[in-house]
């Protein structure tokens, strides 16, 4: 068998950072999008992972730590708008939030 | 060959059985233990002094009827019980009975692994079992379970903020994050961790009986407020595997708790050579005795202290347990850096 | 063999996962095939010989950041909300294309660079002690400015949700 390379990680993470790409563009439900964004920044971290294993440095891995403490303070904040926004305007529609006064 | 594969598999095995008869004793010892607080008997007729009285809850929970609600969503409805009891479970791979033990001439590590990131690993368990409740009392599709599940969830991890912050001035304390290391390095310091860190301790003791639901944090579910909380409509087996997650995360935290600040499998004075006598009683006895007072003092704080009300109960976790935490933790690292 | 299987199921079950999180129906089965997912990443990153990293994936993303999402998918159907559907087919080809175009990108510059190996750079020394020493002296030394930066970011997003969500000030 072909031994497990980090290309193997690069095309895998690529190919999850694709799905994610797709959910956000076809799906009209805010939090499925906010799921997509998330899909992406874990493909980032992989990469970031398999390439720290390939030239045996942690700061790889470091950076993502960074990444996942950025994904958590961006979920927090986006939710507490998606939630303030859900009541007010009563939709999770990406489609229906469109106006920046009402 | 047999090291690798055979000798993990059996000790699986045997800690998979040892754990589940536990908890379905525990039922027994709490009922018995309550009953002996109130002044009166407990379970008496199943068996001599009602010791056969588990194995007649069991088969009851299994003849029930098995009931789902209308319109609830199935997958996730038999899915919540599992993802509560499965991390329950898994914990204790990491959890050392003892540093090794002869059986029919082999020497065997009493644990089934010693990964060097131990300590984060049950944290990280933890942490997922929460889904248990959530789902649970999402996928009953009623109002009383659904906002029972999500106080009850809120609870657990308001709480494991401050386990967290105080397992970091332990591990500070230890220097390693590996089960083992730590019962080492009390081992090397000859003092239980119980003496160096008591603030920690009585934190960790008091966080982990809100982790695991326990009086006097444990109104999620109970009757009297929320008609059940997050398992109403739960029954039979279900219902059953709930509880048993209950007693099981019970279990882990007090074997945690004997790990991280009783000295895991050391007699006591350990570096006494005067008490050496003591020696003979292999390490695991003492790690089981260890952990059966703090399973003893769970259920004797359920019968003795009355419920915490939701919100004294949410204040003590985030305006007295974490700054006190955050205080300890910059203490043990002043004292750690000057010493 | 064994790095082979593993690798390649746990690949299996993270592009399947991600691909139901976009198509299920019901956002609450949307979050826990997240849940699921991620696991899976924890897992790859243990293959890769991150441990922390693992672990911090489980503790971090799925216990934490998955349970916000499954609390405001709760709080939101309390009320009842029927997702509408746009239109979808177009959406989609859009969709498609752009992620071909993408991958096509990623393909060549993966042919290219397996073409023409650059120079390594050299690695510091690993320190004794393993992987969470190794991350944590990096963290705490090298990287403590942004450490720092990070930490204040997540007191600012702390503040600013629960401002945010409060129902009257």
């Amino acid at each position: 068998m072909v031994p497990i390379t980090p290309s193997h990680y690069l095309v895998l993470s690529a190919a999850l950072f694709m799905i994610g790409v797709i959910g956000v563009m076809i799906r009209r439900n805010i939090i499925v999008v906010f799921m997509s964004i998330e899909l992406m920044l874990n493909a980032v971290n992989i990469n970031l992972a398999a390439f720290s294993q390939q030239w045996q440095n942690a700061v790889g891995q470091v950076f993502a730590v960074f990444v996942i403490a950025v994904a958590a303070a961006e979920a927090a904040v986006g939710l507490a708008i998606l939630l303030a926004f859900y009541r007010n305007k009563d939709t999770l529609n990406v489609d229906e939030m469109n106006s920046m006064k009402w | 060959m047999l090291e690798t594969y055979v000798v993990p598999l059996l000790k699986i095995a045997v800690l998979l059985n040892a754990v589940l008869v536990s908890v379905t004793y525990m039922v027994l010892l709490e009922r018995k233990v309550i009953a002996w607080v109130q002044v009166r008997l407990g379970p008496m007729r199943v068996g001599p002094y009602g010791t056969l009285q588990p194995i007649a809850d069991a088969i009851k929970l299994l003849l029930k009827e098995d009931i789902t609600p209308a319109r609830a969503d199935r997958w996730v409805f038999t899915l919540a019980p599992i993802v509560s009891m499965v991390p329950a479970l898994i914990a204790f791979a990491v959890i050392p009975f003892d540093r090794e033990a002869r059986i029919f001439g082999y020497r065997v590590p009493l644990y089934i692994a010693d990964v060097n990131i131990g300590l984060l690993y049950i944290l990280s368990i933890t942490s997922i079992s929460v889904y248990g409740i959530i789902l649970a009392g999402y996928a009953s599709n009623s109002k009383f379970p659904l906002l029972a599940g999500l106080r009850a969830s809120a609870q657990l991890i308001s709480y494991e903020v401050a386990v967290t912050i105080m397992l970091v001035s332990m591990v500070a304390t230890a220097g390693t994050l590996s089960m083992v290391g730590i019962v080492d390095a009390q081992y090397r310091s000859g003092l239980w961790y119980a003496f160096v860190q008591p603030v920690a301790f009585v934190t960790l003791f008091i966080g982990g009986l809100a982790e695991t639901n326990r009086a006097p944090f444990d109104l999620p579910e109970a009757e009297q407020e929320l008609t059940g909380g997050f398992h109403t409509e739960y029954s039979g087996m279900r219902f059953a595997l709930f509880f048993l997650a209950e007693y099981a995360n019970m279990i882990v935290v007090s074997a945690v708790a004997t790990t991280l600040f009783m000295g895991g499998w050391l007699r006591p004075f350990p570096n006494v050579g005067a008490l050496s006598v003591l020696d003979f009683v292999p390490g695991w006895i003492w790690f089981l005795g260890k952990t059966f007072v703090f399973l003893y003092v769970f259920i004797w704080i359920r019968a003795t202290l009355p419920r915490y009300r939701y919100d004294q109960l949410m204040r003590l976790g985030w305006k007295v347990l974490i700054p006190l935490g955050i205080a300890n933790l910059v203490v043990t690292a002043i004292v750690k850096v000057l010493l | 063999m064994f790095e082979a299987t593993f690798f390649y199921s746990l690949a299996a079950l993270v592009l399947g996962f991600g691909v139901m999180v976009i198509t299920a129906r019901n956002t609450v089965h949307s979050v826990l095939f997240l849940v699921a997912n991620f696991l899976c990443v924890a897992l790859l990153f243990l293959g890769l010989g991150a441990e922390f990293l693992a672990i911090i994936q489980v503790l971090v993303y799925a216990g934490g950041i998955v349970v916000l999402y499954l609390f405001v998918v709760m709080l939101v159907s309390l009320k009842g909300v029927p997702e509408g559907q746009g239109s979808p087919r177009r959406r989609a080809q859009l969709g498609f294309l752009m992620s071909a175009a993408v991958l096509a990108e990623i393909s060549a510059i993966l042919v290219y660079s397996a073409r023409h190996p650059g120079n390594v750079p050299a690695a510091p020394a690993a320190l004794q002690g393993g992987n969470t020493e190794t991350v944590g002296m990096l963290l705490y030394t090298n990287y403590l400015v942004p450490f720092e930066v990070a930490s204040m970011l997540l007191l600012v997003a702390m503040i600013g949700a629960i401002l945010l969500a409060k129902k009257e000030i």
